[in-house]
């Protein structure tokens, strides 16, 4: 039997910064993963890249995961500028539209898009060279008691069946929003499919994309184009489920085509690099986060749509304040895993997660659609907050992840 | 140090209401056998419940260990952000309760002795310590007994338990006696201001219903000046006094140093 102090249960882009996080705070922290740290960056594992919001990179930085020779930052294209339009280009982009200029707040970019493999390579050697992390991987969990003092998992190598007991006062669920945790904590969940698909790929251009991401609101879903490294763009085009199977099936050339009807002309000619990824889409959130010596964190506890590019910057929150809470608890010598402890983190971040989930499923009601005054309400909306600076400088704060009780990770303070 | 003239408790038997089954007598109960353990886990779940009848002392304990930890690892020359910063070093809770301090000070590092005249929350405390895995030694017995004993402490608490208390000057002096040379003596209590007593009696216990009507008598409350003068019969001399606050925004105490008109905590160094 193995000791920690927490047992994560999952070890990818939440589970794996939260164990850099716990460990940079003193704890030891074992994490199981069921799949292999090889087979996770490879390519096809995961093809989507992820908005790094400013304080979730401040709260990476303050872990050791940007800078540095294994660090984030020579992958992170910074995002200067944010426009979002509404319509297709072919049948007109709507004259009204809304523009965020990193200039108009400050000097720091919104944040950053870096693929999600890098983020799983960095973290994976991060976890690697940390003594205070144990990683067992590939394991699956197979069962998971409480006890009055301490809480124990059972996983099971995936290959050669081998078992393993872990024992910890606290385990945290990081294991996606498919939780096989939170299922066994009998923890529900509320939420619906949105019906729209994720296509999602890498396309390289010509012409350079000078750091701005697009979001254009297309009556099938929203299309963007977030700025990658050489001269590359991550597409995520959402669509209506049935009509995503049918682009989904093309051959690579005509899905191409496809795409530059979307993508206009601005960045030239552009080419697929690597393989297309579909991803249903759906709103989930967990009644609770917190169990029996037991907390969910990011996508274990709330899916969102991408529409705003906060998935991971939830997860990123959640990591920085539930690493704060039990980092404070320990050099207090408090139990860890005690209902006070776990309460705290689910007060804190509970109110900030449920306004995103609502704000994003707001807007993606409000824009996938193409009836005409509803057109017409949203677009005057965007154009007046163009023109309102108080509120459109909130908004980019917001964007930027720097509003609200931030955790001192995200302030960019010392853990 | 400055023992009583008569040797007689100083615990006010009717404001500690102590448990009414028959007890053997103050000696040590830091063995726990194992039939009785079920019984006192239950009484221990009390006490470790945090919306329970100890709701108010576990908001307050964050406060109270921060305190406690910082002013040790500055005295001691510790850095209170390593792990076990507390190691090696020897400290009494008088008053322990269920060990909400005593468990959070092993943690630390510290060797912890906890003392009460309970005999059910002695027991209870061992059951808790038990179920977490801790060393701590818990003692059915009485501040005079551990005295006569001889044995002293880099550190001895005395943790909201003085206004508990039926003379408190002896109790404060008898208690202070328990610090080794060099160590210190950390105090909390109620100061006996009309403020404490409309916010501690009235507020706390008639409008907030944090705490059982009766829980607390405002003319036992301890005035830091008093306070003072009891610990130097011990040769404790103050070096620091602070008051605690409820921000009722945030649900948390803090430190709050020029306010010492209702909670207050202080520290005390023994020549």
């Amino acid at each position: 039997m193995e000791q920690a102090d927490v047992i994560i249960v999952g070890g990818g882009m939440v589970g794996g910064a939260l164990a850099a996080a716990l460990a940079k705070g003193g704890l030891s922290v074992a994490v199981i993963d069921r799949e292999r740290p090889a087979d996770q960056t490879l390519p096809q594992y995961d093809g989507r890249a992820s908005a790094i919001a400013h304080g979730s990179k401040q709260a990476l930085a303050g872990v050791g995961l940007w800078d540095g020779p294994d660090g984030l930052a020579p992958h992170a294209s910074p995002i200067w500028d944010i426009r979002v339009a509404d319509g297709h280009i072919l049948d007109g982009v709507s004259p009204l539209f809304l523009h965020y200029d990193h200039r108009e707040i400050g000097a720091d970019p919104f944040g950053y898009i870096v693929e999600n493999r890098r983020t799983r390579i960095t973290l994976g050697a991060a976890m690697a060279r940390d003594d205070r992390i144990a990683l067992y991987a590939p394991y699956a969990a197979t069962d998971l008691k409480t006890e009055a003092g301490y809480t124990e998992l059972t996983a099971a190598h995936t290959e050669s069946g081998e078992a393993l007991t872990l024992r910890a006062p606290l385990c945290l669920a990081a294991d996606g929003k498919f939780s096989t945790l939170r299922d066994w904590a009998g923890i529900k969940l509320t939420g619906w499919a949105y019906d729209q698909t994720s296509l999602v790929c890498t396309v390289r251009h010509e012409e350079p994309h000078h750091g701005v991401a697009v979001e254009l609101f297309l009556r099938g879903g929203p299309f963007a184009m977030l700025p990658m490294t050489e001269n590359r763009s991550n597409v995520v085009w959402s669509e209506r489920s049935d009509l995503a199977r049918g682009y989904a099936d093309l051959a690579d050339g005509a899905f191409l085509a496809e795409l530059q009807t979307r993508f206009g002309d601005w960045l030239g000619e552009i080419e697929l690099v690597g393989p297309r990824f579909s991803y249903p889409l759906s709103l989930q959130h967990a009644e609770t986060y917190i169990g029996d010596r037991l907390a969910l964190v990011g996508d274990a506890g709330h899916a969102i749509h991408p529409i705003a590019g906060q998935g991971l910057n939830m997860g990123l929150r959640d990591v920085a304040a539930l690493a704060e809470v039990l980092v404070d608890a320990k050099r207090l010598g408090l139990d860890i895993g005690a209902p006070t402890v776990l309460r705290h983190y689910e007060q804190w971040r509970r109110f900030d997660n449920i306004l995103l989930a609502g704000v994003t499923d707001g807007l993606t009601r409000l824009f996938s659609n193409d009836i005409p005054p509803l057109r017409l309400a949203r677009d005057l909306g965007l154009a007046a907050v163009d023109r309102m600076p108080p509120v459109k400088k909130l908004l980019m704060r917001h964007a930027m992840g720097v509003v609200g009780d931030l955790p001192r990770l995200i302030r960019g303070e010392a853990l | 140090m400055t023992a009583s003239p008569k040797r007689r408790s100083y615990m006010d038997k009717e404001t500690l209401r102590p448990d009414p089954s028959p007890e053997t007598g103050p000696e040590g109960v830091n063995t726990v056998d194992a039939a009785e353990i079920e019984k006192f886990a239950a009484i221990a779940d009390e006490w470790w419940d945090p919306n329970g009848k100890f709701k108010p002392l576990h908001k307050f304990n964050p406060v109270r260990i921060g305190f406690i930890r910082d002013r040790l690892c500055q005295h001691f020359d510790r850095d209170p952000m390593q792990p076990n910063p507390l190691a090696g070093l020897k400290i009494l809770d008088i008053g322990c309760g269920g060990g909400l301090l005593c468990e959070p000070l092993r943690r630390l590092g510290a060797e912890v002795t906890g003392i009460d005249a309970t005999e059910r929350s002695v027991k209870a405390a061992a059951a808790h310590a038990e179920q977490m895995g801790l060393t701590i030694d818990y003692r059915f017995t009485t501040v005079e007994a551990l005295a006569a004993e001889g044995d002293r402490f880099d550190a001895v608490l005395n943790m909201e338990v003085v206004e508990h208390v039926a003379d408190p000057e002896a109790f404060l002096a008898l208690s202070g006696g328990l610090v080794k040379p060099g160590g210190l003596f950390f105090l909390a209590t109620l100061n006996r201001t009309p403020k404490a007593f409309a916010l501690a009696i009235v507020g706390a216990e008639y409008v907030l219903g944090w705490l059982p009507r009766g829980t607390h008598d405002w003319r036992k409350f301890v005035k830091p000046s008093e306070a003072a003068a009891s610990l130097r019969r011990a040769d404790l001399a103050p070096l620091e006094l602070t008051g605690v606050a409820y921000n009722p925004l945030k649900d948390q105490w803090r430190l709050a140093p020029r306010d010492l008109g209702v909670n207050y905590m202080g520290v005390f160094a023994a020549a």
